[in-house]
């Protein structure tokens, strides 16, 4: 999950759309992010290259909807409703995640199983297709 | 000197010798010896010069020669060829030196009381590791002797122009203005011509002995002449006209007294700064002159010259008549005497303490380093500034304290034995003792191990015998106190002896002085410390109420040179050696050295680096700080 910047990331991501919930007067997701490019990396306790200043997921509550929808603590998120979150501020993060006219949020996240899998299908069973979840998630490979 | 030494090295020598050679030579169980040869058997006889006298000087300059050959032998057979001749010549010394010793035994009776009291009783103890350590000494004492008396030869050669034996005799013939920078070095030849400890011994006393050297004083005594001479010529000048033509002299009363007040005053000046500058015993002679100091001597010795010639030639012949303008020129006679003296104040007393160069000074027989800082000096006042700090620097020079104990390192070459096949065995000498040296090298040695356990031992001896002795010298202080005068009148029914502190020392010494003794012997201290010294030191100590510990730093660490130095007017002898002219300045690069008779120190000189300081400003406004954050928000 390492990268050069200034060169094009390759990796392999999840969609994953969560529904936000109302509660009370606010619309909540149910998990927490750490990092960002104002932050300090060293201290990041999920990420491989401890100079990734990603935005990780670093809480989730139990029974909320992130949790349903197939978020996982430590993944990093890569893409909050087409907005880019390789490269952006704590507080940007946080600004694309709460909008409060949107009810629906469409995340692009990367983890290290994810890679793992997909080398293991396709080394196993080249022509197999990648299996649906209940979730709604797809595996793709996304270039940004 | 008056100390004749005769007596061969070989065994048919008996005969001629004095008392304490023969015995030696019958009984050598007496002395168990660590040589493997006893020293009165001929062994080796083919190591030997064919030379059949048995004077000293020829064995002598045998032993200079066989070490000019090139090295047709192996390195055992010379350095037992050594121990020899180290043996036997201290065995010479001893018989002759004898004589010499015996006068000054009581000054240097140090705390040997295994043995009878001789003058070198050190020497005569029974015990093996003495000897040993004895003959160790002696090793290596001549063999640092050696190695000296091929440098000196190079020095005599080497010195621009002039050997040192000739400066004193042909210098003064050449230039009037020569008072004396005069070398006072003793030259090779009178130096190496003993072998040996005892008359090593009895020279340096000798040398300490003998009477004031009038060289000294001739340089201090011309300039002081000098300055007194350049003093009273404006007095002279002043007062000649008024004794000689008196009645023909124009008068003139306020200007001439006011002339008259201010030259008074700058008299009175110029003597005081002269006696607060000049007016000092000179600590060191140095072998060249004094550049700046004749220089300036020159220059005063031609303006009062220059100024005494004017005179002469315009005031005197013609009986000049204007006295206000001879008190004038006699005024303007002390400015001139005045500025010549800043300028001596600067080039003598100024110039040199603003620090350019680095030297580096290291002892060369155990290496002990210091690093100080000059201003610009030449060579000679550059090791006058360095012998000044050695003695307060550097601790003392024990010749009993070697590197390797040669008794590991021997063992290196004691295995191996080279036989060459070829009749001509000349020619592949170097290569032999090289395929040798390359092979004993190869081979697997312990003797790395050897000293490490050695190292310890010793270490963990001189622990426990320094715990002795601090145990030992605790309890003898407590059996004294100090007596207050009070006390006295207030206890008549214990009547105590009082003593003084000589008798308390006294009194005190004895539970000590065992533990003492052992402890020096240990560290090898006790060339250094006589029995008289230690009660010396233990009065003083006593007489200023210092503690156990106090007495004893003398003793647990070995001082600067100057702790051990005895009060002579004669000054100590020390050579310099230079490949450069010893005026020539200091520069970059320059090693000279000084040396003594065992040992030398190596100067070398490096310049100060130049220093490029730059500037930074910072707006004290500038400080900032943030956190180093990772924060976690919930969404």
């Amino acid at each position: 999950m390492s990268f050069v910047p200034g060169q094009p990331v390759t990796a392999v991501v999840q969609r994953v759309e969560i529904q936000k919930l109302c509660q009370g007067e606010n619309l909540i997701l149910g998990f927490s992010i750490g990092g960002g490019i104002d932050q300090d990396p060293g201290q990041n306790p999920f990420s491989e290259d401890k100079s990734d200043k990603g935005i990780y997921v670093t809480r989730i509550t139990p029974g909320g909807p992130a949790e349903s929808a197939g978020l996982k603590m430590g993944d990093k998120i890569m893409q909050v409703n087409g907005w880019d979150m390789t490269m952006v501020t704590h507080d940007q993060a946080r600004k694309k995640l709460t909008k409060k006219r949107e009810d629906v949020v469409r995340l692009l996240i990367t983890r290290k199983s994810l890679e793992e899998a997909v080398k293991h299908s396709k080394g196993s069973h080249p022509s197999h297709l990648p299996a649906q979840t209940n979730a709604r998630t797809t595996k793709d490979r996304v270039v940004l | 000197m008056g100390v004749s030494v005769h007596g061969g090295h070989r065994a048919p020598s008996a005969g001629s010798d004095p008392h304490h050679l023969s015995p030696r030579c019958d009984s050598p169980a007496h002395h168990p010896l660590p040589v493997p040869s006893p020293p009165c058997s001929p062994a080796s006889p083919l190591l030997r010069p064919p030379s059949s006298s048995a004077s000293k000087i020829d064995s002598l300059r045998s032993k200079v020669d066989l070490l000019k050959l090139p090295l047709a032998l192996s390195t055992k057979s010379i350095s037992e060829r050594k121990r020899q001749l180290g043996g036997a010549g201290e065995r010479r010394s001893a018989g002759g030196g004898g004589g010499a010793r015996t006068a000054r035994s009581p000054p240097t009776r140090d705390m040997d009381n295994e043995s009878q009291y001789s003058g070198y009783s050190h020497k005569s103890s029974h015990s093996r590791s003495s000897r040993k350590h004895r003959d160790r000494r002696e090793r290596h004492r001549s063999k640092s002797r050696d190695s000296s008396s091929r440098g000196d030869k190079s020095v005599t050669i080497q010195t621009p122009g002039e050997p040192l034996l000739d400066a004193e005799s042909t210098r003064g013939d050449d230039r009037d203005d020569n008072w004396g920078e005069t070398t006072t070095v003793v030259t090779g030849t009178s130096e190496h011509s003993i072998s040996n400890e005892d008359l090593t011994r009895v020279t340096k006393d000798l040398e300490e002995s003998t009477p004031l050297e009038c060289k000294r004083f001739i340089g201090p005594a011309l300039g002081g002449c000098l300055s007194f001479f350049a003093l009273i010529t404006p007095l002279a000048f002043l007062i000649l006209p008024q004794v000689l033509w008196r009645d023909t002299l124009d008068s003139c009363r306020t200007p001439c007294e006011g002339l008259y007040v201010s030259l008074a005053f700058k008299l009175l000046v110029l003597l005081i700064s002269s006696w607060a500058l000049f007016l000092r015993p000179p600590r060191a002679t140095l072998p060249r002159f004094f550049v700046f100091r004749c220089l300036l001597m020159v220059l005063v010795f031609l303006f009062v010259a220059s100024y005494w010639l004017f005179y002469g030639v315009r005031v005197l012949g013609p009986r000049e008549r204007d006295y206000r303008g001879i008190v004038e020129y006699a005024a303007s006679l002390v400015d001139a005497l005045l500025f010549i003296q800043y300028l001596a104040l600067v080039l003598l007393e100024v110039r040199h303490l603003q620090p350019a160069f680095c030297l580096k000074v290291v002892r060369s027989t155990d290496g002990a380093s210091k690093f100080y800082r000059v201003g610009h000096l030449s060579i000679q006042r550059a090791a006058v500034w360095v012998l000044d700090r050695y003695y307060n620097d550097f601790s003392v020079y024990n010749p009993a304290v070697v590197n390797l104990p040669k008794s590991i390192l021997s063992k290196k070459m004691t295995g191996f034995k080279v036989y060459s096949l070829d009749e001509n065995t000349t020619n592949n000498s170097t290569g032999q003792s090289r395929a040798m040296i390359a092979a004993a090298a190869r081979r697997r040695d312990n003797s790395h191990n050897e000293y490490y356990y050695e190292e310890a031992e010793m270490e963990r001896r001189i622990r426990k015998r320094k715990a002795r002795l601090v145990v030992a010298v605790e309890e003898a202080f407590t059996h004294i106190k100090r007596l207050h005068e009070d006390e006295a009148a207030a206890s008549p029914k214990h009547p105590r002896e009082v003593m003084d502190p000589r008798e308390a020392a006294q009194a005190i010494f004895a539970p000590m002085a065992r533990a003492m003794q052992k402890y020096l012997r240990t560290t090898r201290q006790q060339a250094f410390h006589s029995m008289e010294s230690i009660l010396t030191h233990l009065q003083f100590c006593i007489t200023h109420n210092m503690t156990p510990k106090a007495f004893l730093e003398r003793y647990l660490t070995p001082g600067p040179t100057m702790q051990y130095q005895q009060q002579s007017g004669r000054g100590r002898q020390w050579t310099l050696v230079s490949e450069e002219p010893v005026t020539s300045g200091l520069r970059q690069g320059l090693v000279f050295s000084l040396r003594r008779l065992d040992f030398s120190l190596v100067v070398t000189v490096t310049p100060l680096p130049f220093l490029r300081l730059g500037e930074e400003f910072i707006d004290p406004k500038s400080h900032k700080f943030v956190m180093r954050l990772q924060s976690e928000t919930s969404v």
